[in-house]
């Protein structure tokens, strides 16, 4: 692997800036927060084993899946110059980008380039990744965000903390405040969704029926025919795909796949796993440019931004088969209590703890993506959840032992120097022993509650996020010697 | 530009490494069986009720009945293709010269055609094809009324696929515009036509 040129590692909103650990003591502390998200990931919990169960032949899907995006991998360079020339057949334009900082570039001036200040924007978790938002304001465009939970974010000033749903961790008294405070004109609403949706609706739909430019994601993008797919639920994708003269899609380049009739497979599989239903509201397809309807001029901007460099590891690229339904962080213990935030990237939980730091490359022990692998207790309800097989657990670990190896040689840490006491012990019976007695004296530091919650340095550093069980009185050895030690 | 593509392309095959990719058979062994016989027209039609949509089930000369009904004294628009006989009792505005946003925003309903429905979730299809007219027509009313034949339903996705053509711009709809985005329970009726009417043309029941 040393010989392989890693990609430009990616850049954008993919990293926070403290570790995990020190994000979610904050994240846990906020009561209202995992009450928010406690709540929205039961309801959308239960609602998803129903739809799978419909299927009987979820399990062949779920491989027909995996398989499909295993072969796309393989066959990457080939499947991006078809899709390519096929848009291009059917009057589109195809762009290249390496990074975030190319694609926002080639954005902002396909934007300028229409003469527009102003465009409507479909929820994509590409154009999250860049921060294309952020670029568009300092360029002097406004970006208007028109999913409802999109919406939500940005009139929050917030950030999503979900994949589907970007203002999970709000609740419906906290979005009316939101909607109240920000959009002209709303008032006297109330906390029923609908009323919410509602508000929504009126104040986006004068952008929407003037908009010149859109900019939007894709969920797929089919090598054989150059055809895009939007997957969504409130017509403002539509709107944004129908309605104005200009289009501009930003596609990762894991998205496409070969053949129409693979969407079989992959409609089936994502409705079912993101929102519970048996197919989504809406979903749009379009083949470059369709004279006489939609827009006229189609780009597609094709990303790379850390993709490559999540291709060249060969246990770690199967994050790249994700198709962002985020199942994964529903069923999440540790998603369920942190919530997104504490994640630092915008793909959260299980997916978002292989693929952020995979993206951006991790620089070292200090890097917040570094403590992303450990942010999970490897319990494997995302495998089990995931539409594609994607085996997180085992990635997880795939990556700690990585991290671990390209931390070897200098000066050994706390961790070294513990490993290698107790290998050190654990390697003769008589210093095992000894160990043993001198562990019943531990007795006597545990509380009431028989743990014990604080250790001097350098053991502090265990108890400081953990508690010790109170040692046995009698140890397995200690017992058995009593019993049996006369069988010897 | 062009340059980022062979940095892009080049970043690839360095990933991947040198070795010929080793070809990865796609197992196809769920649900895809083509269609033989009719679809399940009872299953289109509880389907689509679970998204809240009305159904209503007509004979062939009922049609026009009951579109009038359901658009009432408001004006709808339609495509230029559109068998007149559907719309007979109803105020209509034809897309034919193209009629700006502005009409579709004004105008109570849209009635079309489709081009399938799937049984299994519930989903109408349209590819801009007969008595379908372009995209805007159907999302910019507030009220969709799509008439299907019972011919045109069939039972599973796969079938859906195999039988559209990707070269035409489609729309799936399922249900009326709705969204999941507070609490993540599902609230009908956003950007979208926030009434749906799904005519299924066939035998009467």
């Amino acid at each position: 692997m040393t010989a392989v040129f890693l990609g430009q590692p990616g850049v954008g909103n993919l990293r926070g800036d403290q570790s995990f650990p020190a994000a979610a003591r904050s994240a846990v502390a906020d009561a209202q927060l995992r009450r928010n998200i406690g709540r929205a990931t039961g309801t959308i919990r239960t609602k998803r084993l129903a739809a799978v169960a419909e299927c009987d032949d979820w399990q062949q899907l779920r491989a027909a899946g995996s398989a499909l995006k295993q072969d796309v991998l393989a066959r990457l360079p080939e499947l991006l110059e078809q899709l390519e020339a096929n848009v291009q057949a059917r009057g589109g334009q195809v762009h290249w980008a390496r990074d975030g900082d190319e694609a926002n570039r080639i954005v902002a001036e396909l934007i300028r380039a229409t003469g527009s200040d102003e465009v409507v924007k479909v929820k994509s978790m590409a154009t999250q990744e860049i921060g294309l938002n952020e670029y568009l304001e300092a360029e002097g465009i406004s970006p208007i965000e028109t999913d409802l939970a999109e919406l939500i974010v940005q009139l929050g000033h917030d950030k999503p903390s979900h994949i589907l749903v970007p203002a999970i961790h709000r609740n419906r008294t906290e979005i009316r405040a939101i909607f109240e405070r920000e959009m002209p004109g709303a008032d006297a609403l109330t906390d029923d969704p609908r009323v919410l949706a509602m508000a929504a609706r009126a104040h986006l739909r004068r952008k929407f029926l003037s908009a010149k430019v859109a900019v939007s994601g894709a969920n797929f993008g089919i090598a054989e025919t150059g055809t895009l797919a939007v997957v969504e639920s409130e017509g403002n994708g539509r709107m944004c795909l129908t309605l104005p003269e200009t289009l501009i899609t930003v596609m990762g380049i894991e998205k496409v796949i070969p053949r129409f009739t693979d969407l079989e497979v992959f409609m089936q599989l994502l409705p079912r796993s993101s929102t519970a239903e048996r197919m989504n509201p809406y979903t749009s397809m379009w083949t470059g440019v369709h004279p006489g309807d939609g827009p006229q001029q189609f780009h597609l901007v094709l990303l790379d931004n850390g993709r490559t460099r999540v291709l060249a590891d060969e246990v770690g690229r199967a994050a790249l088969h994700c198709i962002r339904c985020s199942a994964c962080l529903n069923v999440c213990p540790v998603y369920e209590r942190t919530g997104g935030h504490a994640y630092g990237s915008v793909y959260p939980g299980p997916i978002g703890a292989i693929l952020s730091p995979q993206l951006t490359g991790t620089t070292g022990h200090d890097d917040p993506n570094a403590s992303l692998p450990y942010a999970s207790s490897l319990c494997g309800a995302c495998f089990d959840a995931c539409p594609v097989l994607i085996d997180i657990p085992s990635i997880l670990v795939h990556l700690r032992a990585t991290q671990v190896d390209s931390e070897r040689g200098g000066l050994p840490s706390g961790q070294d120097l513990a490993m290698k006491a107790a290998g050190w012990v654990m390697g003769s019976a008589s210093r095992f022993g000894l160990a043993e007695k001198a562990l019943g004296a531990g007795r006597l530091l545990a509380g009431g509650d028989h743990r014990i919650s604080r250790l001097p340095w350098p053991a502090s550093k265990w108890t400081d996020s953990r508690d010790i069980p109170e040692p046995p009185a009698e140890t397995f050895r200690q017992r058995w010697a009593r019993n049996r030690g006369g069988d010897r | 530009m062009s340059d980022s593509r062979a940095v892009v392309l080049n970043r690839i095959h360095a990933a991947l490494g040198s070795a010929t990719p080793a070809v990865v058979e796609v197992p196809r062994d769920y649900e895809r069986r083509p269609l033989t016989g009719s679809g399940d027209i009872a299953r289109f039609a509880e389907t689509v009720a679970d998204y809240r949509a009305q159904v209503h089930r007509v004979g062939a000369s009922e049609v026009a009945t009951a579109i009038e009904a359901l658009v009432g004294t408001g004006s709808a628009v339609i495509p230029a293709d559109l068998p007149p006989d559907w719309v007979a009792g109803v105020r209509t505005v034809v897309d034919y010269p193209v009629v700006g946003i502005d009409v579709l925003d004004s105008v109570d309903a849209v009635v079309t055609g489709c081009a399938l429905g799937i049984a299994a979730t519930g989903t109408i299809v349209l590819d801009a094809g007969a008595a379908q007219g372009r995209r805007a027509l159907t999302l910019v009313p507030d009220h969709h009324i799509c008439v299907i034949r019972v011919d045109q339903i069939v039972d599973t996705v796969p079938q859906a696929f195999s039988a559209l053509d990707p070269s035409r711009p489609l729309t799936f709809i399922s249900g009326p515009s709705a969204t999941s985005d507070i609490e993540l329970q599902r609230v009908e009726g956003v950007h979208g036509p926030r009434t749906l009417d799904v005519v299924i043309v066939g035998v009467r029941r």
